[in-house]
């Protein structure tokens, strides 16, 4: 350790440059929703705070119909993801086969398409089945996509498990379920959650799905935001409201839950 | 018919065949400790035995019904693992009850019965702790009284002992013998340390390779081993083998039992080093190793290896001293070309 940590004042200031420059826009997206439409095109500095433009976006624009549509719809893709992703990360954690990495990986190739080469194909499926701007069409989609991502967690976490404490679960009379439920859900639990939390931030976030496949009725928070950045001309402060709306819940959600969220993104990873 | 039968039992990893064929048969009650060097197959065998592997040929019985395919929650088997593998989130209490809860047993009757074992191996105050707040040999403890509570038709340790020191190892050694005694379980306990073996064992089975080598009690191993291997395996500091073309004093011994063209044994016991001028072979010291109740004087005498000689008086012997030895005609051993013991016609 003879390494001299030079100039440390050129880092400081530098991490503090990086942190500005990532909260720059979202602390003028929050300065800017509480002032006038004409401040925020005059983009001062200092002005009387209002909140005239959430008034406005509440009564053009029902704010819980939308921020119900994001709740339901990014817990329950979720959930139902849990339950998908959980029983194939244990097989692929506790059976391996020779094919089990080559099945990870294709997993996550599925990722690495945009989402809009699917667009046309989705797009027609849910047309045909009369699932167009319905709650169950975003569910399914947004489970899916947050499938890979999900097997991959919940593998690095259950890959954590010694196996030798299965062994013993299983000598001790366990069958499947119970060596789930006494052995692996307790002892990955922090994964399991982690894993949870992320997909419910991303599914909340979604906002391309949410635009092409819904519009009044199934319509999220994205599609509230989006009606803000009309053709008509631009609301700055309006929509900038919207957008605070839209993105406080899972903000609080995530300053509550960020503990759990880098250590579910950093598993495996140490050690 | 035997309470544990293994027939032509064989695993096979891919293309390596790890367990080549083992016949054994336990009987109810016993204390079996399967001995060997490491990758002999001994984990192997015991986790077969559990069902944590499986069987790629031969069959395996426990109490009269084929247990071969059987998984191991239905086996009826406990076992002690290594690592001990308590469950972490579990007080020691819920560690030792869980296999009961799984087998839906009365609350009370489970209390009961934990309390009785935490009492025979003194867990009784730690019994609201967590296994991270536990000492090693407390775990152990642990991880033992989750296999009695169960009370298992056989109990399996897996080298339980090779995780704690030396002073705990042999305290624990001792308690496992009195457990032994006092529920006459049938036991099979896998280890490399053939001190564990010679004193836990009512029959010993020393592997190599996937192979038996040999089944007896301890000293029918260490008195008449069935071969050079199993000679030199059991017994601290081993049997000193030479060929017999070596020692021509003692050689000539071997050719009146057909072993001319074999080896010659004896342990340590059985060589008594003199002054120089005495006894039938000459050799110098080449060290002494004086471990208070024993001494040990290693001798060099031409051969390969040096003969080593054990006794419980202790010496003045320095290495580089001249020395007569004399070899105990009785206690010699004879092996064939291939190693195979030779006995002398009854």
């Amino acid at each position: 350790m003879s390494q001299k940590k030079s100039f440390p004042w050129v880092r400081t200031i530098a991490s503090w440059f990086c942190a500005l420059l990532i909260f720059f826009p979202l602390l003028w997206l929050g300065l800017t929703a509480f002032k006038t439409e004409g401040q925020a095109i005059a983009a001062q500095l200092f002005f009387t705070p209002t909140l005239d433009s959430f008034v406005e976006v509440q009564k053009r624009s029902d704010y819980t119909h939308y921020a119900f549509n994001s709740l339901i719809t990014s817990v329950v893709s979720t959930v139902l993801g849990l339950m998908i992703a959980a029983p194939a990360a244990y097989s692929m954690a506790f059976f391996r086969t020779k094919k089990t990495r080559d099945i990870l990986m294709w997993m996550l190739s599925t990722k690495m398409m945009p989402a809009v080469g699917a667009l046309v194909p989705v797009y027609v499926m849910a047309q045909t089945t009369g699932m167009l701007d319905s709650l169950p069409a975003l569910i399914i989609v947004f489970t899916l996509s947050n499938l890979p991502i999900m097997v991959w967690m919940l593998y690095s976490a259950f890959k954590e498990v010694p196996n030798d404490i299965l062994e013993a679960v299983r000598l001790d009379g366990a069958n499947v379920w119970d060596e789930f439920r006494h052995a692996i859900l307790p002892l990955t639990v922090g994964g399991i959650a982690s894993t949870g939390l992320l997909c419910l931030v991303l599914a909340w976030n979604e906002a391309f799905w949410s635009l092409n496949l819904t519009s009044a009725h199934a319509g999220t928070l994205a599609a509230l935001i989006a009606q803000y950045s009309s053709p008509e001309g631009l609301f700055w402060a309006k929509l900038s409201a919207a957008s605070l709306l839209a993105i406080a819940p899972i903000i609080v959600f995530g300053w509550f839950s960020q503990k759990q969220l880098v250590q579910g993104l950093t598993f495996g990873a140490v050690k | 018919m035997s309470f544990l039968q293994l027939k032509k039992v064989i695993k096979e990893f891919g293309p390596v065949r790890t367990i080549k064929g083992v016949d054994l048969e336990i009987e109810r009650g016993e204390f079996i400790v399967f001995v060997g060097p490491s990758g002999c197959g001994k984990s192997t065998l015991l986790r077969l035995i559990a069902g944590l592997e499986s069987v790629t040929n031969g069959s395996i019985s426990l109490d009269g019904r084929d247990i071969t395919n059987l998984p191991s929650s239905k086996r009826d088997l406990a076992m002690v693992f290594q690592s001990y593998a308590l469950y972490p989130h579990m007080t020691v209490f819920d560690n030792m009850s869980f296999a009961l809860k799984l087998a839906k047993v009365d609350p009370a009757v489970r209390k009961e019965k934990v309390d009785r074992a935490a009492k025979i191996l003194n867990l009784t105050n730690y019994l609201e702790r967590t296994p991270k707040e536990l000492s090693g040999g407390q775990r152990q403890r642990v991880a033992i009284g989750r296999a009695i509570v169960r009370a298992p038709k056989v109990f399996l340790f897996d080298e339980p002992l090779s995780n704690l020191d030396a002073a705990l190892r042999g305290q624990t050694r001792v308690e496992i013998a009195n457990l032994h005694r006092s529920l006459g379980a049938t036991t099979i306990y896998v280890t490399h340390d053939q001190i564990e073996a010679m004193t836990l064992a009512d029959r010993v089975v020393v592997l190599r390779d996937g192979l038996i080598e040999q089944v007896g009690t301890p000293l029918e191993l260490y008195d008449r081993p069935a071969n050079q291997f199993v000679a030199q395996f059991i017994g601290m500091p081993q049997m000193n083998v030479v060929a017999a073309g070596v020692l021509p004093e003692i050689g000539r011994l071997a050719g009146t039992r057909g072993a001319a063209d074999g080896f010659i044994g004896v342990r340590p016991e059985g060589v008594r080093v003199h002054g120089p001028g005495n006894g039938a072979i000459k050799g110098k010291v080449e060290l002494v190793e004086s471990l208070g109740s024993d001494t040990l004087i290693y001798t060099n005498v031409g051969a390969p290896n040096p003969l080593v000689a054990r006794q419980s008086e202790r010496t003045t012997l320095h290495a580089g001293d001249a020395v007569g030895i004399d070899v105990d005609a009785a206690a010699l051993h004879f092996f064939d070309k291939q190693g195979r013991a030779i006995r002398a016609a009854a």
